[in-house]
């Protein structure tokens, strides 16, 4: 194996592609093999990353179940339901919505959220005069006891890099158009802080209880690049 | 360090590319990488600060080559080298070195699971003055250390309004190269849009960073 870095980024480079193609052809595939998971070819990053594991493991320096652990927290457990819990008991009760503009970190422990990188949280509001949008130009820094981990799109260098200077821009490209009486917003998480954006909860939706509002919630509702619809539109969460 | 991490206003990266229905993790390999590393987190030997840090480092045309956890791939067998816990022998091998003693893995799937739900808070309870007040204008200093800072280009030199003070966190400029946690007070501040960007900039759009003291100066 090379262990230089740029024979390590080359190899890993070149299979990441190679597995990213894979899992869009069998993404394809998926309706007609009844859904079964998804599974990287033996590609070179997954490789290496095995055989790393194997070496850490072998020499007691982590613990299998550990990683597991980690790893079905992530995918099973925490996600953006949580934050839409969140916005729909602000919609609900606005005694609540006060506590959390002002404490968010205990509102959100209301709900039993809370936790690594989430542990210094924020909510900033959307209004008919304010909208908020949230990013990380310098890494992926994103609150993950309310949303999971981000999307790729959230730490790709397009989304990264123009957030700053052209939010309108890139507002209009996930399908938000605002007019010149609404004023952008834009968070950086230059710090530890992480932010989660209160959607404007829409009209409509006044006989709702709280677990109809939150099935309406999106990610990128949260992260301030859509709106809330009344009628879900098939935005993924 | 001036590196190409620090891109908010660069032009030509495209659109944004939203994926539907994107799974957690696109390969089993992303996971292991995402766990391995917060799991070897755990013997000390670096902190949050030196991880991302470790990753600016990633020479920029191989950075922009790299998905995102090929990235943190690389940097994580960086930090295992330079913290000695693994050689480069080892990775090459996959075998541990002969006549070293088993280590305990210091954390457990229990303890993960505790980790995930507590977090590591950077926030410190120590008593230091702040230096600014909420609604003081001030000036984001001009620096350019080659370590590490979250202080981003494109706000250097730039008037702002100190909008909330969130309290005392470590400094990642400090933290990042074992040197001390320093820690002082962070401030969210506000600059007008039209001050980072000019005219072409919508008249009362705003971006607000999170900074701390070292990074500002009175206005």
């Amino acid at each position: 194996m090379d262990t230089t870095r740029r024979g390590m980024l080359k190899s890993v480079a070149t299979a990441a592609g190679a597995a990213a193609t894979h899992d869009l052809a069998h993404a394809q595939e998926k309706d007609h093999d009844h859904g079964q998971s998804h599974q990287a070819v033996p590609s070179d990053p997954a490789l290496r990353v095995k055989s790393l594991e194997s070496l850490l493991v072998e020499k007691g320096l982590v613990d299998r179940a550990a990683l597991d652990a980690l790893i079905d927290s992530y995918e099973h457990k925490i996600g953006p339901r949580n934050g839409a819990r969140v916005v729909a008991r602000a919609w609900a009760d606005p005694a609540y919505k006060q506590r959390l503009l002002t404490d968010a970190d205990a509102a959100i422990a209301e709900l039993g959220y809370g936790g690594m990188q989430g542990e210094h949280m924020r909510v900033v509001e959307n209004t008919p005069k304010v909208h908020n949008l949230v990013v990380c130009t310098l890494c992926s820094c994103y609150p993950w006891p309310v949303l999971g981990l981000p999307p790729v799109w959230y730490k790709s260098a397009p989304y990264r890099s123009r957030s700053v200077i052209d939010p309108r821009g890139v507002l209009r490209e996930f399908g938000v158009e605002l007019g010149e009486d609404v004023d952008v917003h834009v968070w950086d998480s230059t710090a530890e802080l992480r932010y989660l954006v209160l959607p404007e909860r829409p009209a409509g939706t006044e006989k709702l209880n709280e677990e109809a509002l939150a099935a309406l919630v999106t990610r990128d509702a949260m992260v301030g690049v859509a709106k809330v619809t009344a009628r879900r539109e098939g935005n993924p969460t | 360090m001036n590196g190409v991490h620090d891109m908010g206003g660069m032009h030509g990266m495209g659109p944004v590319q939203n994926e539907k229905n994107e799974p957690v993790f696109h390969a089993l390999w992303e996971g292991r990488v995402f766990a391995l590393r917060r799991a070897m987190a755990a013997w000390g030997k670096w902190n949050i600060d030196t991880t991302r840090h470790e990753v600016e480092l990633i020479p920029p045309a191989e950075y922009f080559e790299l998905s995102y956890y090929a990235r943190q791939f690389v940097a994580f067998l960086e930090m295992l080298v330079k913290s000695n816990l693994v050689t480069r022998g080892e990775i090459e091998s996959g075998i541990p070195a002969k006549g070293q003693p088993k280590a305990t893995p210091p954390l457990t799937a229990e303890k993960a699971v505790i980790l995930v739900a507590k977090g590591v808070p950077t926030s410190r309870d120590v008593k230091v003055a702040p230096r600014f007040k909420v609604g003081e204008r001030v000036r984001a200093r001009n620096i350019n250390p080659i370590g590490h800072t979250r202080l981003p280009r494109y706000v250097r030199g730039k008037l702002g309004t100190i909008e909330r003070d969130h309290g005392v966190f470590v400094l990642p400029d400090t933290n990042a190269h074992f040197r001390g946690e320093n820690p002082q007070h962070v401030y969210a501040v506000r600059f007008a849009a039209r001050e980072l960007w000019g005219e072409q900039a919508a008249p009362h759009d705003a971006v607000n960073l999170d900074l701390w003291d070292d990074y500002l100066e009175h206005a």
